[in-house]
């Protein structure tokens, strides 16, 4: 029963299941996942006779995801082709409404990537309005402070960054990309990956769109559109579902670690204007989370006319306590007096989430493959104590450019491939400055995998990071799959959380509903299941179901059965703000994040 | 030679939540995700379907505001209108703009058009005013098929099921005519990738609202408030109005 259509590598399960319920207990569990990656439409008798033809164009270069990677790599080529007037059709492909609206980060830019893409920047109006002029650690504990000195040297000094609305930054990268004359196409995700006879990527196909809730075809049906391309870049960000399925088709994989993570919860509020320090940056680990669960808060004082600060909070998705929920864990960071008197008065005006890498030099899986390849956050470039990926993001869609450039303006490419294979890519990245950095900190994080935890992580970021920079000679391993960790329920004590008191804290409701995020309703969730019967028996029975928990948009819910004893996992697919979390942190594996109908998921404005 | 105008406003996507500027003076719209009003997309719909029918020759897609609402025409010439008109207001007069203006600006563009229909949302999701179409029927002096759920073209008549308070209203006007789009008109199709790239290639045109011989608005004057009933009857006897 497994589809062997040539476009897509999914495991796709035996359309056994296609019965409407599965047996479980003493009642009829209704059917969740209706999504044609599990239930393949050539087999569904609803589908018989819809038209599946897909109108196809052709580019040099596609580009998938328009965050700061792919925009990079598009300006870049764009650049090139003016330098050596030559003619280069570059496509992007974005799933956002636009340009900007899904992406979400602290930040803290370090403006070396920038610098080297546009250095007149500044003159063409790039939002780096904050430059950073204080910054302060602390530890904390659950009402007091240790302040901790940022020396020079530390990975975590900002001197010479800048604190921006990554989302403004993208958008403005977006302008200059379109005024280089790059196609971009915000509102149309890529869906499926296309591949030629010979094994190599073709390109991709953007989402259909008209497919009803229950997987059927609505009179508004139409099928995507092929973009077809030379070579392909991927830029979907932290965990990308394209890129998750080649890392399948390709073995990129095989000699790297399995990629940790961590999810990053953050505000932005407008405060009193007595408390605003423009420039300010302020980091801190300790309370509420214990040494043994890596995260850490940030809140920065942007400058931008009005008293605005971003602030959030990051927890390592390594976490083993099934009952600890990294929202929740955010919102009473909040009440920290240290942290309370700046936020007291202010008003909370934007909320988002994110995935984000954690892994670094350990988890880098092979970036090419014939055809195609992978950059930005998707194979993870990101500084972890530095607490920084944007500028290796750009950095590495510059020298995907760069590499790509030459190839397909040749007059023969001479390939082997239909697909352009473009390993020079590959050993571009290793002779530059994003293989230097991420060298000499890839011991920091999997430090904190021993009794002491953060404490024991600290002592050796000073000792090995701060002295040696990275030159021993070992390489620590992390602990393995994300998803792998949690303990049973029944090993973990529930945690108890404070209720939000409505003016430092919230609910979660209210702060998904400000992250403007909406979906099509009719449409089948794109939280696809493998199995639908697997989160009562697994996730519910033995981890108390985690995932109400971890998704900062309360996707998950398990609600009581309607008739008979017993519950059943409700998926609220409109609320999700696209961060990924679930996809990672699931511990059976089962949930399959796909892309909605482009133009889904949050609005954030300059977050 | 019939040709349809259908009127698209570009407002801020209804699942934003809609934050109040520091000052005052209006809501946040900087950055903020915007979207074609949804009774405009069904307004879209319907002239793209009376037009498959072979009912009309053109649809001409028209938008009053800056820039960006070039993208709110795209969107419509993707769905399938032929053209599109950028009717330039910008700043000041484009916050201080209100259904009048739209109206009177419609009304001079129906005629140099030599529209047949005019075809609208019944009203935009950000003012919720409810007033542009009847308007502008009221400008062109034509009639006027508003909250329709159900249009039908009978040779030089249109039939137009309206939604009202009691019911249903099912009325016959003759064309040419201003019809408003009511929820429950029709399902609007999704403007799809391949026609997005061939909108690209549609002409918008671009004029100002001088052009078509309506004036700017009329800058708006505070206003009075008075304690009594007493003092509001002595204020208006004073400034001539009773």
């Amino acid at each position: 029963c497994l589809s062997l259509s040539e476009s897509t590598t999914h495991r796709i399960i035996c359309t056994a299941h296609y019965t409407w319920g599965r047996n479980c207990s003493s009642a009829v569990m209704p059917r969740i996942t209706s999504h044609y990656t599990i239930f393949p439409r050539d087999k569904d008798p609803r589908w018989e006779g819809v038209e599946m033809e897909r109108f196809a164009d052709e580019a040099d270069v596609v580009i998938v995801g328009g965050g700061p990677a792919g925009l990079s790599a598009a300006i870049r080529l764009k650049q090139l082709a003016k330098e050596q007037e030559k003619e280069l059709r570059v496509c992007l492909v974005e799933k956002a409404s636009q340009i900007g609206a899904h992406t979400l980060s602290g930040a803290c830019l370090e403006p070396s990537a920038l610098n080297e893409l546009f250095p007149d920047w500044k003159e063409r109006g790039a939002p780096l309005n904050t430059p950073v002029t204080e910054d302060l650690f602390s530890i904390l504990t659950e009402k007091y402070r240790i302040p901790v000195p940022m020396l020079p040297g530390l990975p975590m000094n900002n001197h010479g960054n800048y604190i921006v609305r990554l989302g403004h930054f993208v958008h403005w990268l977006g302008e200059q990309a379109e005024e280089l004359g790059v196609e971009i196409y915000p509102g149309y995700a890529a869906a499926e990956v296309l591949f030629h006879e010979d094994g190599s990527v073709k390109g991709i196909a953007t989402n259909d769109v008209g497919i009803a809730k229950d997987g059927s075809p609505k009179d508004v049906f139409e099928r995507g559109m092929e973009l077809h391309a030379k070579v392909t870049l991927f830029g979907e960000g932290c965990h990308g579902h394209l890129a998750k399925q080649l890392y399948r088709q390709f073995n990129l994989r095989e000699n790297c670690e399995p990629q940790t993570y961590a999810i990053g919860l953050k505000e932005l509020w407008v405060i009193d204007e007595k408390k605003w320090r423009p420039g300010r940056v302020e980091h801190s680990v300790g309370w509420p989370l214990n040494r043994n669960t890596y995260g850490g808060s940030f809140l920065y004082h942007l400058n931008e006319g009005e008293p605005l600060v971003a602030l959030g909070f990051v927890v390592g998705l390594d976490y083993t306590n099934p009952y600890l929920s990294p929202f929740r864990e955010f919102q009473r960071w909040k009440h920290h007096p240290f942290v309370a008197k700046t936020l007291e008065g202010g008003d909370r005006i934007a909320y988002g989430a994110r995935a984000l890498n954690e892994g670094g030099y350990q988890c880098l899986p092979k970036v090419t493959f014939p055809g195609g390849m992978l950059i930005g956050c998707s194979p993870g470039f990101m500084n972890v104590p530095k607490i920084k990926g944007t500028h290796t993001a750009m950095k590495s869609g510059m020298l995907a450019a760069e590499a790509i450039f030459p190839k397909v303006t040749a007059e023969d490419p001479a390939s082997e491939t239909a697909g352009l294979h473009i390993p020079e890519y590959e050993d571009n990245l290793k002779k530059s400055w994003i293989w230097k950095e991420l060298y000499a900190v890839r011991n920091i994080r999997p430090s904190f995998h021993n009794y002491f935890g953060l404490y024991g992580g600290m002592i050796y970021t000073g000792v090995f990071y701060w002295i040696l920079r990275g030159k021993e000679p070992w390489t620590l391993k992390h602990a393995g799959l994300d998803s792998a960790q949690l303990k049973p329920a029944k090993e973990c004590t529930p945690i108890e959380y404070p209720k939000p008191d409505g003016k430092l804290s919230f609910d979660l409701l209210s702060s998904v509903a400000l992250s403007g995020t909406n979906h099509e309703g009719d449409q089948p969730p794109h939280l696809t299941l493998k199995d639908d019967s697997i989160p009562v028996a697994n996730n519910l029975a033995i981890y108390d179901g985690p995932e109400q928990r971890f998704c900062p948009a309360g996707v998950y819910e398990y609600v009581p059965l309607e008739t008979g004893e017993g519950m059943r996992l409700q998926i609220n697919a409109q609320n999700c703000v696209h961060c990924k979390t679930c996809d990672i942190k699931d511990p059976s594996q089962n949930i399959n994040w796909v892309v909605p109908e482009g133009s889904g998921g949050p609005a954030y404005n300059g977050l | 030679m019939s040709r349809v105008l259908v009127g698209v406003k570009r407002v801020i996507d209804y699942a934003v939540k809609i934050r109040v500027k520091p000052d005052h003076s209006g809501v946040v719209t900087d950055g903020v995700k915007h979207s074609m009003n949804p009774f405009c997309e069904i307004a879209v719909e319907e002239a793209v379907k009376l037009k498959e029918k072979k009912f009309i020759k053109e649809v001409v897609a028209v938008s009053c505001g800056p820039t960006q609402v070039t993208e709110t025409i795209r969107t419509a010439l993707a769905m399938g209108c032929d053209r599109g008109i950028h009717v330039e207001v910008s700043g000041k007069d484009y916050e201080a703009m209100g259904p009048l203006q739209i109206s009177k600006i419609f009304a001079a563009l129906a005629k140099k058009e030599e529209a047949s229909l005019v075809i609208l949302g019944k009203q935009a999701i950000d003012d919720d005013c409810n007033q542009t179409g009847q308007m502008t029927a009221a400008l062109l002096d034509w009639p006027q098929g508003t909250f329709a759920s159900e249009v039908t073209i009978d040779g030089e008549k249109v039939k137009v099921v309206r939604e009202i308070d009691g019911g249903l209203e099912t009325i016959k006007i003759s064309m040419p005519a201003v019809l408003t789009a009511d929820l429950r008109l029709n399902t609007p199709r999704y403007a799809t990738l391949p026609n997005i790239m061939k909108a690209k290639k549609k002409k918008i045109a671009n004029m100002k609202p001088a052009d078509l011989g309506v004036d700017e608005p009329p800058t708006r004057l505070a206003g009075v408030k008075v304690e009594t009933v007493d003092d509001l009857v002595a204020k208006l006897k004073a400034n001539g109005t009773i």
